[in-house]
């Protein structure tokens, strides 16, 4: 599965680790969230990064005491239609405060990707034929939001009102500047 | 009315722009239909039995003359030359061809409309007191909060996939036009001890298989945290909500599962935990929003004009026309119109695209520009001036569009039903025409009084026959249409759900059931009892007896 973050194609440095295989003491690896909370101590003592994959069914407060033990967390969609995960994703990002990365995985589709931006996910595995064009097209079609408080690149009318003050005055110390002599 | 600044204009040029690209990759064979099909339904857009069906919000169901000018337009340019006004207070348009679609929501996006989450498992166009702003008995206008609602939910980052679709009801009044209870979320402005406004808040409310009254969560909300508290409430639906069986995604069921009092308690947990202020709009924002919804420049006038009484006491079609149609305004001197949609004989909520420009024009002159669609799928002139009744309803008589009719038995809910719909089970439209023929005499109507008949041509009860005095539903059995008659229901304030009172008719004889039900109230009633309160006397037993006993 091709990994997209910042708008590129990433290296995915992370690898699923199966129930029944050895931890391994180095190496990227995400592990089941009911593995990671019965083998939390050897976990603590590698030096690999070790990151979950929890269900959309699963409240995120269930890993609140750990989220310091953890690098990423990824939140599945077993359709593009059940929007459970954008839940977790808000709950993790604001009032958890997690930070590290955000994983979509399962269907992940072109037209959801402004919202899961908005929602805080950073990182998408999408299907091998997904072209990363039309995905950061979709993820930049809309440049504005409604929404008070979510992440994502769009301008709230707040962040738009008090950017184009700002604009104004660049665009006069331009003019000034221009204006000079060369 | 609520103006769009660059914010909103750029907002829904986008969407138009995002939905053509997709409408290109559709018509070009990149996306299959089965890939469309998500992305349409985001935008109002169903394939329906013969073609595409649009439908176009009409924000709390509030338009000004240049709006519904540019729906007749576009009834006539993309359509048949007319459309239909839904019970969400919607239009539809029943025959757009795809690709001609992108350019209709251009179009709309010249007058700042759209069709945005008007289909889809999302939260759908927030519906209002068609009277909002007009009516005498309102504690304060509910449309700036119904506008903030619109803003807040147009492509929300978290709840555009939920478990169903949902549906907001807001009223500023005691008496309920809006049904809230039969909503998702109902919201009503009232005042709490102290004398301050704020919100009631209702929540598992809905029609569809199984009907459900919703239960009050809230009290009194702060009016200033209505959006943080509607994404607690959101966030719990669609965390909790059912996924695995479309007919209990409802929030009701969710509701009804875990009891109201559970349900409430994981509201106000998540309610604790949501960081308000960084989700609430601004004072200034809501002073912003509320000023577009000050009042109109009202003229300074006497109650009662003499131009207006000498009509009404000299022309008894006119007197009965106002005595039905009429309804008090909270400035002196005004009165709120309600212009029928339902003709004797006609289909419920259509109107023509010249009856459209005709009720643009009288608005401009008559009505400070401004239009009301009732989710009772009429329209309303929500400020006449008393002494300008009269010429009111002659351009409207002009215009087959004076029907004295509000709220008596021919001013029918129809959903569309065979006729157009793809998940009909029956027709509604015909069944509706029948009986409104069948009841149709003035004299009559007005004797039988105030009657809400309602048709659904399916189980999922968009005529919310649920909520009809008399009930009705379309079903089918071994290629034959039925129809299952419910008495008692209600959706104003006294919100009921409608009983089932035996064996379904055919579509000959569900007419005739009818008119046996009405002609046995009146029959049974006393002091001038409306039908509803005649049954919720009685019970429905004499109507029971009379309509099997005579077939
Ligand atoms: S009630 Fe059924 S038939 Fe009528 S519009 Fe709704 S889905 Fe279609």
């Amino acid at each position: 599965m091709p990994l997209i973050k910042n708008g590129q194609i990433a290296d995915d440095t992370w690898q699923v680790l199966e129930d029944d295989a050895p931890l391994p003491e180095q190496g990227d690896v995400i592990v089941a969230l009911e593995r990671f909370l019965a083998e939390i101590d050897q976990i603590r003592t590698r030096s690999g990064r070790t990151g979950i994959a929890i269900e959309n069914t699963v409240d995120p407060q269930e890993v609140t005491a750990h989220l310091d033990d953890l690098d990423l967390i990824a939140l599945d969609f077993p359709a593009f239609t059940d929007g459970r995960a954008y839940s977790q994703a808000r709950q993790l990002r604001t009032k958890q405060g997690y930070t590290g990365e955000l994983r979509a995985t399962g269907n992940v589709l072109a037209d959801q990707a402004g919202f899961l931006l908005q929602v805080g996910f950073d990182a998408f595995e999408v299907a091998a034929d997904q072209s990363l064009d039309v995905w950061n097209k979709a993820a930049n079609s809309m440049a504005l939001a409604y929404q008070r408080g979510y992440g994502g690149t769009q301008k709230t009318r707040d962040k738009l009102q008090a950017a184009r003050p700002l604009a104004n005055t660049s665009n006069c110390a331009l003019a000034v500047e221009q204006s000079l002599p060369i | 009315m609520y103006r769009y600044d660059e914010f909103d204009t750029t907002f829904v040029r986008q969407r138009v722009d995002q939905f053509r690209d997709q409408v290109n990759r559709r018509v070009s064979g990149e996306l299959t239909e089965e890939q469309f099909r998500p992305l349409r339904l985001m935008n109002g857009l169903y394939l329906q039995l013969h073609a595409y069906m649009l439908r176009v919000a009409v924000p709390y169901g509030t338009l000004n003359a240049a709006q519904m000018r540019k729906l007749a337009f576009i009834a006539d340019k993309y359509d048949k030359g007319y459309g239909h006004f839904t019970t969400r207070q919607n239009i539809q348009y029943n025959w757009p061809k795809l690709p001609d679609v992108p350019d209709i929501l251009d179009h709309l996006a010249d007058v700042e409309m759209h069709a945005i989450q008007t289909s889809g498992n999302c939260i759908r166009n927030v519906t209002a007191d068609q009277w909002s702003g007009a009516a005498a008995d309102e504690v304060e206008d509910p449309r700036p909060y119904a506008e903030l609602m619109r803003q807040w939910s147009s492509l929300h980052p978290e709840f555009s996939f939920l478990p169903r679709k949902f549906k907001i009801a807001v009223t500023g009044a005691q008496a309920d036009r809006a049904a809230i209870a039969y909503h998702d979320i109902g919201l009503r402005l009232k005042k709490n001890g102290s004398d301050e406004i704020g919100f009631e808040v209702l929540v598992g409310g809905g029609m569809g298989r199984t009907p459900m009254i919703a239960a009050r969560i809230r009290d009194w909300l702060p009016k200033q945290e209505l959006l943080a508290y509607l994404e607690a409430i959101m966030r719990v639906y669609n965390l909790h909500g059912r996924r695995d069986n479309k007919y209990k995604a409802r929030i009701k069921i969710l509701v009804h599962e875990l009891g109201a009092e559970e349900f409430t308690s994981q509201v106000e947990e998540e309610y604790t935990r949501i960081d308000a202020p960084r989700v609430m709009p601004p004072a200034q924002e809501l002073e912003r929003i509320a000023a577009y919804f000050a009042p109109p420049a009202f003229d300074d006038l006497q109650d009662d004009s003499p131009k207006f009484m000498q009509h009404e006491e000299e022309d008894a079609a006119f007197a009965q026309w106002v005595e039905r149609n009429v309804a008090a305004h909270k400035q002196r001197g005004y009165a709120i119109v309600n212009v029928s949609l339902k003709p004797v004989g006609g289909v419920p909520g259509d109107a023509s695209s010249d009856q459209m420009r005709a009720v643009a024009d009288l608005a401009e002159q008559l009505s400070l520009d401004e239009i009301r669609v009732t989710h009772e799928q009429n329209l309303v002139l929500p400020h006449v001036r008393k002494q300008d009744l009269y010429r009111l309803w002659q351009e409207l008589k002009k215009h087959e569009l004076a029907d004295a009719n509000i709220g008596l038995a021919t001013d029918i809910i129809a959903c569309p039903g065979l006729d157009y719909c793809a998940l009909a089970t029956a027709r509604s439209i015909p069944i509706s025409q029948d009986i409104s023929n069948r009841l149709g005499d003035i004299a009559r109507q007005r004797e039988i009084g105030d009657l809400k008949i309602k048709i659904s041509g399916c189980i999922n009860a968009c005529g919310h026959h649920h909520a009809g005095h008399i009930g009705i539903l379309g079903l089918e059995k071994r290629g034959q249409e039925y129809y299952q008659i419910t008495l008692g229901g209600s959706g104003d304030e006294r919100a009921s759900v409608g009983e089932i009172i035996g064996p379904g008719f055919s579509s000959e004889t569900v007419t005739d059931a009818v008119e046996t039900i009405v002609d046995t109230y009146v029959g049974l009633r006393q002091n001038g009892e409306t039908f509803i309160e005649a049954y919720r006397r009685v019970g429905p037993d004499p109507f029971k007896e009379a309509v099997y006993a005579a077939h």
